[in-house]
């Protein structure tokens, strides 16, 4: 009799562990499983270039040709570019910030909230505001002789740059908030250890500052990355891809196959792009954690 | 806070060095705020005044009809409440999916228990841009184009929320769950009176987090919605400033309505916010 009604506690323990997870699960794979498998079905087939026509099965064919045009490489290389032109620039900024604010002085709150305020603005209010100030006629960048022609987003070389500002702008306070934590973390007997040995500042940053902080910005750098390779927001307000496609990020590109502005959507297309952004950042994800468990090990 | 190296200054040299700091610090907080100040400045300027040069940083006769335009005829009002609307109901998602999650994968013992705590991990993997192609399709088969249900559903559960809950319940003390349990209670009893309080900072740094990648959404309201009454904050602000440049000041003061609620949230929340943040960042 006990062991019966022991067997039937853990039936019900189960039902409701499943009943808890039903919802989520759910959500899970009807808008992330089953999406992202579809993705290399839809990559297999060939969209028509009318709608109303039927699609046609290629195979490969379809990832080989997408995968090895120009157009791809193109857009890979723009998103590379410009992750590297955002990752780099906003850590060095953000870590400014936190070294500057780090510090025991009265009304340091003040500059705290100031330095984390980016974080209320969204990609697209950044996006709006820098797109006016850059525009010729009401924006003040040209005032402060900054004015090339063509103007600066409608400028082939110069309208990836103007949009990294803008994407480091309205991360810093995110970048900020990250790496003072980090800071914090520091004991701060390391600290008084090197000045005791004679450290002056400059040595404290480089011997203790950067070696302890080294995981908060490995963390930044691939969370950074990551949300580089995902940038679309910023792209689709100042630029649209634009000029000559000097824009056209992968998500982007992701993002042109499924509006029908200009011609047929083409998921097929989009698909096999999307499968790319995947790799890209599974790719990163992956270095992330092979990095953090290696850092986990060596602390023991 | 960093310790002052414990060697013998001056007061005048020790003045100097807090002047220093000041200096560095006003200059870097004038840089970062510019352009919000700037668009505060230009909201309440007459786009003549903002084409005019030099540029006016200090307005004298501030013009506030730009917020009752973005306001009224700029449609700022209903993206507000769009955005209101579907901001919540994907935060109370996701916070109620997690702590069911949660619960089941810290409390409960049933089979496949490891491999469904993997998958829930394995969609941390997969950035939403990757399923867009077949969420439009689905959104659409299901017949929730342009509706809020569309806006909304396909973010009610993370992956993230329900591992942060899940560790936040680990902490309780396994003595609380048995004493309860000879208390007659049951779980969904413990689940609400015991375990949820005592995850609480877990939970509020959740919210916070849930709510502001919510009310940040750009690429999926914009796929998901055509109709202007369906349109978020985010989506109606790149309306508003596709308008002339004569209306310059509007589009402004639609960037400085944008801002105010999530700035408020913030400084409410903002504690928990850094939790959320770092709680896979800065550890041990």
């Amino acid at each position: 009799m006990v062991t019966n009604s022991r067997a039937q506690r853990r039936r019900r323990e189960a039902s409701l562990g499943y009943l808890l997870l039903l919802p989520a699960v759910t959500v899970f794979a009807v808008f992330i499983f089953y999406p992202f498998l579809r993705n290399f079905q839809l990559g297999f087939y060939l969209n028509p270039p009318f709608p109303n026509l039927p699609k046609r099965w290629v195979g490969f064919d379809q990832y080989r040709d997408i995968l090895g045009s120009d157009s791809f490489v193109d857009s890979l290389k723009t998103t590379i570019a410009f992750a590297f032109l955002t990752v780099p620039a906003g850590i060095a900024l953000g870590m400014a910030l936190a070294v500057a604010a780090n510090r025991k002085l009265k009304g340091i709150g003040i500059y705290r909230t100031i330095f984390s305020s980016t974080v209320a603005t969204s990609v697209a209010v950044a996006a709006v505001i820098f797109s006016m100030l850059f525009n010729p006629i009401v924006g003040l960048l040209p005032w402060l002789g900054v004015n090339p022609t063509p103007p600066i987003i409608e400028n082939p070389d110069l309208a990836l740059g103007a949009v990294a500002l803008v994407t480091v702008w309205q991360t810093l306070g995110l970048t900020f908030i990250l790496l003072s934590a980090g800071l914090q973390a520091i004991p701060e007997d390391l600290y008084e250890a090197a000045a005791l040995d004679g450290a002056g500042a400059t040595t404290r940053f480089w011997r203790v500052t950067l070696p302890m902080l080294s995981p908060t910005l490995f963390f930044a750098v691939v969370i950074g990355s990551i949300h580089a390779f995902q940038s679309f927001g910023q792209i689709d307000i100042i630029t649209n891809g634009g000029p000559f496609k000097r824009t056209n990020v992968l998500t982007y590109s992701i993002y042109s196959e499924l509006t029908t502005a200009n011609h047929a959507a083409n998921p097929g297309k989009a698909a096999v792009l999307a499968i790319a952004l995947f790799v890209i950042t599974l790719g990163l994800t992956l270095i992330q954690m092979r990095v953090l468990e290696r850092r986990v090990h060596y602390a023991r | 806070m960093r310790a002052e190296p414990k060697r013998w200054e001056s007061p005048s040299v020790r003045r100097l060095r807090k002047a220093g700091s000041y200096t560095i610090l006003t200059v870097l907080a004038v840089v970062v705020l510019f352009p919000i100040y700037i668009t505060v400045v230009n909201s309440l300027l007459r786009p003549v005044d903002i084409a005019s040069r030099p540029p006016t940083f200090f307005p004298t006769h501030p013009h506030w009809s730009s917020y009752a335009d973005a306001w009224n005829g700029g449609h700022m009002a209903k993206y507000l409440l769009n955005s209101f609307i579907v901001t919540i109901a994907i935060t109370a998602g996701q916070v109620v999916t997690a702590i069911f999650a949660g619960y089941a994968f810290a409390f409960l013992e049933f089979p496949f228990k490891r491999t469904l705590f993997v998958v829930f991990l394995a969609t941390l993997m997969v950035p939403f841009e990757v399923t867009v192609v077949t969420n439009l399709d689905t959104v659409n088969a299901l017949g929730w184009y342009d509706t809020y249900q569309g806006l909304a559903v396909p973010f009610l559960a993370t992956g993230f929320g329900a591992f942060l809950v899940r560790q936040a319940f680990l902490q309780v003390p396994r003595d609380l769950s048995d004493a309860a349990a000879l208390d007659g209670y049951g779980h969904w009893r413990f689940m609400i009176r015991v375990a949820v309080p005592l995850a609480r900072p877990a939970i509020a740094a959740l919210t916070v987090f849930g709510f502001l990648g919510a009310w940040n959404q750009y690429l999926w309201p914009l796929l998901a919605t055509k109709d202007d009454r369906l349109r978020t904050v985010q989506i109606g602000l790149k309306q508003l400033r596709a308008t002339s440049l004569d209306a310059v000041n509007v589009t402004f003061a639609g960037a400085v309505i944008a801002v105010i609620p999530i700035a408020i949230i913030l400084l409410l929340f903002q504690k928990h916010l850094v939790r959320g943040l770092t709680a896979g960042a800065v550890k041990g």
